[in-house]
Order: C-alpha cells, then structure tokens, then sequence
C-alpha cells in the first residue's frame, strides 16, 4: 500500500514538473497583442463554449486580416474550464500568471463569469464578459465588463412587450424555482408588469430537472391567463411545450428570454411553440447593418447560421479590439480607460454603449417562432 | 377534478419510477448491493431507444418503431447491466472480509455510474436529445378527464409488468432460485442453483425494465443526455427504499407513492419543492418502520 502511494506520488511528481517546464517553454512576444478567453469548450455546457469560441474566431481573423492593431497582430489564447466555477478561476489565474494577457474575455454563465471575474479584479485585468446576464457579475467589480443586456433589463423589456405590444393584462408565471437565471427573470418580469398595471393571476414555480409538468400546466390553465411569461432553458422548454399542447394550451400563449435561443428548442418542439415570442441578444435577420455582414462573413468560415452566442462572442471580441486600439497604451490599465470610454459602438448584436455600471446599452430583440424558424419581431431599447 | 388529473399523472409517474426502483431492489434481493450504476444503465436505455426507434422510422412508423425500439432497448441494456455484473461486481465477490464485502462492491458500483455517465458524453454529447413524439392525443375518459395516451399507455404497460414479473418471482423455477438466493446464496449455492448464473439474469431482468423505463419516461417527457439517469435513478432509488428495499411489492408501492405524492406537492405554494417532501416522507417512514413499509428486518445469524 505504502509503496504503491510513494509510486504514485513521484509519477505526479514527475508529470508536474514536465507540465511545469513545458507551459514556462513560452515566452512572451513583443509583435503580439495576448488576450485570454475561458470557456466551457467541454462538459455540460459545451455548446455555449464552442459557440462562442466560433464568434471570437472570426473577430480575430478580421483584425489581423486588416493589419492588427497599430501593427501588431491579435493572439487569443483559449482555455477550456470545463463548465465548472473553480476551473474558471483557475484558468483565468493561470492566463494572467502565467501567460501574462493584457485582458480576457469569457464567460457566457454568470457562476463562471463571477469566478472568473473576481480573479481578473483582484489581478485588475480587464474582463468582458460575451454573455453572461446575471446582474451581480459587473457588481463592483470595476474591471469587469459585460457586451449583452442584464437579466434585470431583460425582465423589464419583456413585461413592456406583453403590456404594450401584445396587450395582455393576465399573465401567469412559469420558472424554474431554484435556477437564479430562471426565477430572477420570473422576478424582473413580475416587478415591471406590475407598475406597468398589469396582473400576475399565477406564480409557479417547479424544480429543477422536472420533467413532469402537466400537473402545473392544468393549474396555470385554470387560472385563465392571457399569456405565460416561461423564463426557462430551451431543453426544458421542449419538454413544457409538448405537454402544453396536450393539455391544449396554445403556443401563442408563451413568452419566453434567451435561454430559449438554441436550434434544439425549433427541432424538438418548433410545432408546439409555433406563434410564441422570446426576448434575445440576437436575430439572424436583424435589421442592422453591421448584422448582415456578419452573418455573411460567419456562414462564409462555418457553413451554418450563427447563434447568439457566437454573435456576442464576436461582438464582446470586436469591443475588446477597438478598446485597445483607442488605448493610450496597450496595458490592461489603458485597455479599462478605454473599454470605459466605448460609446455608440456598432456591434452585429446593435448599438452599443458602456455605462457607469460596465454594463451594455443596447437594443433587446424580439423573436417570433414561425414556421419553426427564428423571426424578427421587434426590437425594444433597455433602460 | 384538478385533484383527479393530478391523481392519474402521479400514477403514471408513479409507474415509471417503479419500474427503475424494481431493478435497484432485484439486485438488492440478490447480492445485498445497492447498485448505483442502475440509473446509468436506464440512460443508456434512454439513448440505445431513441437511436433504435429513429433508425426504425421514427414518428413515421410508431407502433413498429416503438415496439421494436423498445425491444432493442431492452436488449441493449440487458447487455451492459450484465457486463457491468461480470466486469465489476464478479470479481470482487466473496473477497475481501467484514465490512469490506459490502463497501468494496459499493464503491466500484460508484465508480462504475460515473464511467457510464462520462462514456456517454463521450459518444453521445452532452446535447439534449428529443424523442420522436410517437404517442399524440389525449384520451378524455369519464370521472378522471383528459389523459394523454401515452400516459395510459404507460399506465397500463407498467401494471402488465409488474403483474408478470410477479408472476416470474413466484411461478417460475428462476423466481424459485432468485428467492432462494435472496435468503441464503450458500445454501443456495449447495442445493444445485448456479448462482452465478441467477445474479447474471437477475441483473439482465432489472435492466430490461430500467429499458422500458427510460423508453416510456422520454416517450412521454424527457429528452435524453448523459445525465438524465440521476433524477430519476434518485427517486426510483428511494422509491425502493421507502417500499422496503429487497422486496418487489413493495419498490411498486414505492414508487407510486412518490410520483403521487410528488403531484400533491405540486398543486400547492411550494411547488418548486418536490423533492423536499419526498425525502421528510422517507425519513419519517424509515423512522417508523427502520425497513420499510413492506420491508422485513431479518434478524442476522452469526
């Protein structure tokens, strides 16, 4: 027993070192600007990694197409957390540390993001965060930025939409319990459409991995709403969706956020949905300039349609880029002036402007489900 | 009336976590191990289904699509269960002494769920996959209301099978020799059973049923992804315990006492909470009853 323990910790021993010698192996070159990303390139949420590696990608590639910035050109070095909160702060400690980038960009969860986030403001190098909604993860945090809109500001565009546009006074809520994305935009959405006059005739909540919901959906039926607000991810979704069509509660009836934003909700219950709205990042035909060029430039390199995340990706890089062009120095202290100072930005997710928070100003879009497709509804201005 | 649909989708979910409880409980009856790489094995049913029902035409095709689909669930999964047995558990039978003879297996039982899971993630993604939707319509039946047919299916189907495999335990010459096993695998051993052989099928029996399990429960609500067999591996796992783990009866009661006690919970303010009360109603009842509601705590001879 003794013996094979000792074996095993020289083997470590060993392998430590070899791994050690091998990352000092790269040093630091003068021609090149070094940023870090850190992303769930595996495990559960591995898609939203990969994604937004994909946008960061093609943002690379343009500007070091165009001649790089002031002539040197752009280098992201990509590291994979795993989907976990401790690998993301241990990644982003090994990018500053070790491989000394000026700023980082990642994640797309908010539990990662605020791991992360709290290592690049404790080693004050500049984060933007692609995606994450949760409002915390730029909370005093000054060298944490995010691209896209908070949950909070997410919550209220959807209330106005069903209030002004639709014009539903009844809504019933629908959310997973103990998810904080699900039940805070349950909340946001409540606290808006309230003040906004309108009535919340059921608030329920299920818990998370149910997969049974035609007890629930009965109930909220019952209650006779005029639409349901379901802040909840696209799998769960498909589930509620089917079921929702048994107990014969029409699509059109659902109004969902972001979290439904994956080809997988359309494949597995596009049928179902068929009518319903969602609040997003992201259109694929958005009426944006900069929008078109993008998905033309995205589908050239990949073959397939971006998703929103690969579009934030994108955008958050593209800010990045511009924010060390216009820094004084390209130091992480001049790329915070500059990131500060972002106004009017052209993105391929809208307009955008960095508030005092170092959250994003810009545009929410309003999706349709038709014919199984993403469609531009509208668009509403956060505020 | 909202009480008697609640009541009917209880029994239906009720039915599928029984389902997957009878297997945790067989093996329990056999080897006294808890195998925790059941609910793994019921995932990996989930997928071998859904790629056999798909392959067989899908929603084109239900009635053939399903039944065959199933069958090759059934059949897959009978196959990894045993392997699991031979590769895992086998070896480490009868070795080690005291308190290791049941801890060792336990643990590699762990190890073994856990290898199954990434295995599948490997091969398979970790994509949410949908079912193809075989069953459509609702039934509107008198007294009870709607209730979509593929819930009466599953309704129906389960009862068939739990009648049968009863009928297997008590009929039959391999029931003869699980229950022999179940009360003394030494004397078992001396009267001429191949034990061996027994724990082998029994193993096969459990995991065909966590197959039609994992068919019927993604038919009906859930997609498939490498994790899906810890939520409902979880509560089938008390469901056994609850009824008495070791004894089919009650792994049935079991079952069905959760699903309907889980849609109670359901229709009240602390709907987000379901779990929370299946687990007091464990406590409590193990507190009352240290075996289980239908269990029977034996007395060990040293």
């Amino acid at each position: 027993m003794a013996m094979i323990s000792r074996r095993a910790f020289t083997l470590a021993a060993a392998s430590l070192t070899v791994f050690t010698l091998g990352a000092s192996g790269c040093t630091k070159n003068s021609d090149e600007i070094v940023v870090g990303a850190y992303l769930s390139l595996s495990g559960s949420d591995s898609t939203f990694g990969t994604d937004t590696k994909d946008g960061i990608e093609l943002a690379v590639q343009e500007v070091n197409a165009a001649g790089g910035i002031k002539g040197k050109k752009v280098k992201v070095l990509y590291e994979d957390d795993k989907s976990t909160p401790q690998e993301a702060s241990n990644k982003v400690r090994q990018l500053i540390d070790r491989d000394k980038v000026v700023a980082l960009l990642g994640e797309v969860a908010s539990s990662r993001s605020m791991a992360g986030g709290l290592i690049a403001n404790t080693k004050k190098v500049p984060m933007v965060t692609p995606s994450s909604t949760a409002v915390e993860v730029t909370k005093d945090r000054e060298w944490v930025f995010r691209t896209c809109f908070t949950d909070a500001q997410q919550g209220d565009v959807a209330a106005r939409f069903v209030w002004e546009t639709l014009k539903k006074k009844k809504v019933g809520l629908f959310y997973a319990a103990q998810d904080n994305y699900s039940s805070g935009l349950a909340q946001s959405f409540k606290d808006s459409f309230k003040k906004l006059g309108g009535e919340i005739v059921i608030d329920k909540g299920f818990q998370s991995k149910e997969t049974n919901f035609t007890t629930y959906l009965n109930e909220i039926k019952g209650a006779k709403p005029e639409a349901i607000f379901v802040p909840i991810y696209y799998n769960d979704m498909v589930q509620v969706a089917r079921q929702a069509k048994q107990a014969d509660i029409p699509g059109t009836m659902f109004i969902g956020g972001d979290g439904w934003d994956s080809a997988d909700l359309t494949e597995g219950a596009g049928a179902e949905l068929e009518g319903a709205y969602f609040t997003n990042h992201y259109a694929p035909d958005v009426p944006w300039p900069n929008s078109a060029a993008f998905l033309k430039a995205f589908k050239g390199k990949y073959n397939h349609d971006p998703s929103s995340l690969s579009a934030q990706g994108y955008d958050a890089a593209r800010l990045l880029f511009d924010a060390i062009t216009r820094a004084s120095e390209p130091t992480p202290a001049g790329i915070k002036a500059a990131l500060e100072q972002t106004k009017d930005f052209q993105g391929a997710t809208g307009t955008l402007t960095i508030d005092k928070e170092h959250n994003a100003n810009k545009p929410i879009v309003v999706v349709q489900i038709k014919a199984k497709k993403f469609t531009y509804h509208s668009q509403l201005m956060s505020k | 009336m909202k009480l008697l649909e609640a009541l009917m989708t209880g029994l239906t979910q009720g039915a599928m976590v029984a389902l997957v409880a009878l297997g945790y409980t067989m093996v329990y009856g056999v080897l006294k191990l808890i195998n925790f790489a059941h609910s793994e094995v019921f995932m990996m049913g989930a997928y071998i289904g859904l790629f056999a029902i798909l392959g067989l035409g899908g929603a084109g095709n239900p009635v053939i699509a399903g039944v065959a689909g199933t069958v090759i669930a059934m059949i897959g999964s009978s196959l990894i269960g045993i392997t699991v047995e031979r590769v895992a558990y086998r070896p480490l039978r009868g070795r080690g002494k005291g308190a290791l003879t049941r801890i060792t297996p336990l643990v590699t039982a762990l190890g073994v769920s856990v290898l199954l899971q990434n295995l599948a993630q490997l091969l398979f993604s970790a994509r949410f996959r949908p079912y193809p939707q075989l069953f459509t319509g609702t039934l509107h039946l008198p007294v009870v209301g709607g209730l979509s047919t593929s819930r009466a299916f599953i309704l129906v189907a389960s009862i068939v099978i739990m009648v049968g495999l009863e009928l297997l335990v008590q009929r039959t010459w391999f029931g003869k020799a699980m229950r022999a096993l179940s009360t003394n695998e030494e004397a078992a051993r001396l009267m001429g059973i191949r034990t061996s052989r027994v724990i082998a099928m029994t193993f096969a029996l459990g995991s065909s049923l966590a197959a039609i399990g994992a068919v019927l429960f993604c038919l009906d609500q859930s997609q498939a992804y490498p994790t899906m067999g810890v939520v409902i591996g979880t509560r089938a796992f008390v469901a056994a315990v609850l009824g008495g783990i070791g004894n089919i009866k009650g792994a049935m009661l079991g079952g069905l006492l959760i699903g309907v006690l889980g849609e109670m919970v359901k229709l009240t303010d602390y709907s987000g909470g379901v779990d929370v009360l299946v687990f007091v109603v464990l406590i409590v009842v193990l507190l009352l009853r240290p075996a289980g509601l239908l269990g029977t705590s034996r007395v060990e001879k040293v």
